[in-house]
């Protein structure tokens, strides 16, 4: 059996945890068995857990219980170690993001099991259990082979894609026995009002070269057309231009949305490192030797400040329209 | 308190990614290695801020690698740290990794290990959660901030859309990022100190790799920028929704 964790924030389940249901299940048809999902901790809309057979799995493990009510890596990790044993799974499957990161390689360790984290694909079962992961900040592939007999897989966000039928899911409810946790957890501050940027489908984001802080119009207007959120280069976080958190990069977030919408960047390895996973790169940049323009699909050589106006005027008109 | 630091050896942020032996090895040559940047810039330098700040004693480094990471762990010892540990193994596999450090940071009694929230290479976020599950330690990942106070430590890591401040008893493990501290080049002193800084080679302890790599791949490469006039931006937005279907 393919059991998939899924991850809910204020009993809300996350959007990477979807997609995650999607290639558990996708997984569990390619094996010849069952996929099912496991959710820690109270949901809030009774429908939920029923409904995420929406996305590919049979059966739901809900666990209820006062430790699961907060997110505790080590508390999860032994709940979710204690269901795969219990349940019999074979492969365990969660997304590769802050969740996932705390919580696989302690599922790694307590289950015996190997850990390939940032899947990018269904693994090849032609020789053992192979499964492609992105290495080298997005420069390249592995293919790793898992040698254990249960398997623990993450996937990268956005790697492989949602798709809904409407079949529901039967779903068993149980309150275990759960210790707390030794993290205490005193506060924590969302960032609201926008689209969060490890989450985000569309991504507007500026350099340089839009010259100053008060030129982020150009960047947040056409985010806010498009339902985007926005980003920024290292040069631009550093220079306080732009909070740290929209930051992409080498150092800084990687992002691997539908659309990278990149104004005034030129495009260095560091930065590209943080975006090359994007599956439509556009470019505008007056400097038509900008390294940015290699790595995109779409480019526009020119002024910034000429051209933005007219892009945002122009999607205005698009959507007038339709 | 002691403190024990993670550090990979990691090819150039710069460097051409190539491999060879039918694509199962990474090729070296004429490659710049260095300090994994999230090892060195923020849980290297956030150990030497709690010693400066005479909250730890002892600032150990380790790797795990072959005789070639060492100029990497000097390069780290120049930046600053007391001594270093390197275990004598060559491995690809995370929990082989992990479980050397956890070893080394059981019978040295630290307090706290730190690692980057991810090395540049494997990209796999993984050896801090497992040290911490190795030596059944609390472990706060991506953190951003780090305060010690006695036998507490009061750590902000990132959370989707925000962040989230949390408490817990050392010993303690957190992988850190962007925020943490800010990136210190070494001095001539640093750097002439660091030759004869300890660096103790161990023998690695017996552990049966739970992975491995089978080949390498290069991505696919781009099809090419397909470029709109400065004059014709509509045709921009027009291939966005009609081709790419992205807005």
């Amino acid at each position: 059996m393919v059991l998939v964790f899924v991850d809910c924030a204020d009993g809300v389940v996350k959007k990477q945890s979807y997609e995650v249901l999607c290639y558990g299940a996708a997984l569990a048809r390619q094996q010849g068995v069952a996929a099912q999902a496991l959710v820690l901790g109270t949901v809030a809309d009774a429908g939920t857990l029923g409904g995420l057979g929406n996305f590919g799995v049979t059966k739901v493990h809900h666990l209820e219980g006062n430790a699961l009510q907060h997110f505790d890596a080590q508390v999860f990790a032994k709940t979710i170690a204690d269901a795969v044993i219990g349940l019999g799974a074979s492969v365990l499957v969660l997304s590769h993001t802050t969740t996932g990161k705390a919580l696989a390689p302690r599922l790694s360790v307590r289950l015996g099991a190997g850990l390939v984290a940032g899947a990018v694909a269904l693994p090849n079962t032609d020789a053992g259990f192979v499964v492609k992961k992105a290495v080298f900040s997005g420069k390249a592939f592995a293919h790793v082979s898992i040698n254990t007999p249960i398997k623990i897989v993450s996937l990268n966000p956005n790697a492989f894609g949602i798709s809904k039928t409407d079949n529901l899911a039967e779903v068993e409810t149980t309150s275990p026995q759960v210790a707390a946790g030794r993290v205490v957890v005193k506060a924590v501050n969302r960032i609201t009002g926008t689209v969060p940027l490890a989450e985000a489908d569309l991504v507007v984001s500026g350099g340089r070269g839009l010259k100053g802080p008060e030129n982020w119009h150009l960047v947040e207007d056409l985010a806010k057309e498009i339902g985007a959120a926005t980003a920024c280069s290292r040069a631009v976080a550093d220079a306080h231009w732009r909070p740290h958190h929209e930051h992409v990069g080498q150092t800084g977030g990687a992002v691997a949305p539908n659309l990278y919408f990149a104004i005034g960047i030129s495009g260095a390895i560091q930065h590209l490192a943080g975006v090359n996973r994007s599956k439509t790169i556009v470019v505008i940049n007056k400097d038509p030797e900008a390294p940015f323009f290699k790595a995109a699909d779409y480019g526009i050589v020119g002024d910034a400040f000429e051209v933005m106006p007219q892009v945002i005027a122009a999607v205005r008109k698009l959507k007038a329209g339709v | 308190m002691k403190i024990l630091v993670c550090v990979s050896k990691t090819p150039d942020t710069t460097a051409k990614i190539a491999f060879t032996d039918g694509d199962t090895k990474f090729a070296e040559a004429g490659v710049q290695f260095i300090v994994n940047p999230y090892d060195e810039w923020y849980a290297l330098v956030k150990a030497l801020e709690l010693k400066e700040a005479g909250l730890a004693t002892q600032v150990s480094l380790i790797t795990v690698g072959l005789a070639d990471a060492d100029p990497i762990i000097r390069k780290a010892l120049a930046i600053g740290g007391d001594d270093s540990i390197r275990v004598n193994l060559d491995s690809s596999d995370s929990f082989s990794i992990a479980t050397q450090i956890a070893s080394v940071a059981q019978q040295g009694t630290y307090d706290l290990v730190l690692t980057g929230k991810e090395t540049i290479d494997y990209n796999g976020s993984s050896i801090g959660g497992m040290v911490a599950e190795l030596l059944d330690a609390p472990y706060v990942s991506l953190a951003t901030n780090l305060v010690v106070d006695g036998k507490m430590a009061t750590v902000t890591r990132e959370i989707e859309g925000g962040e989230e401040v949390a408490e817990a008893a050392l010993p303690l493990v957190v992988s850190c990022q962007k925020g943490m501290a800010e990136q210190r080049i070494p001095n001539m002193k640093g750097i002439m100190g660091a030759r004869t800084k300890p660096l103790v080679v161990k023998d690695p302890v017996a552990v049966e790799a739970l992975t491995s790599i089978y080949r390498f791949e290069l991505p696919a490469a781009k099809a090419g920028v397909k470029l709109v006039s400065a004059d014709q931006v509509e045709e921009l937005v027009r291939l966005l929704h009609e081709e790419a279907k992205v807005i």
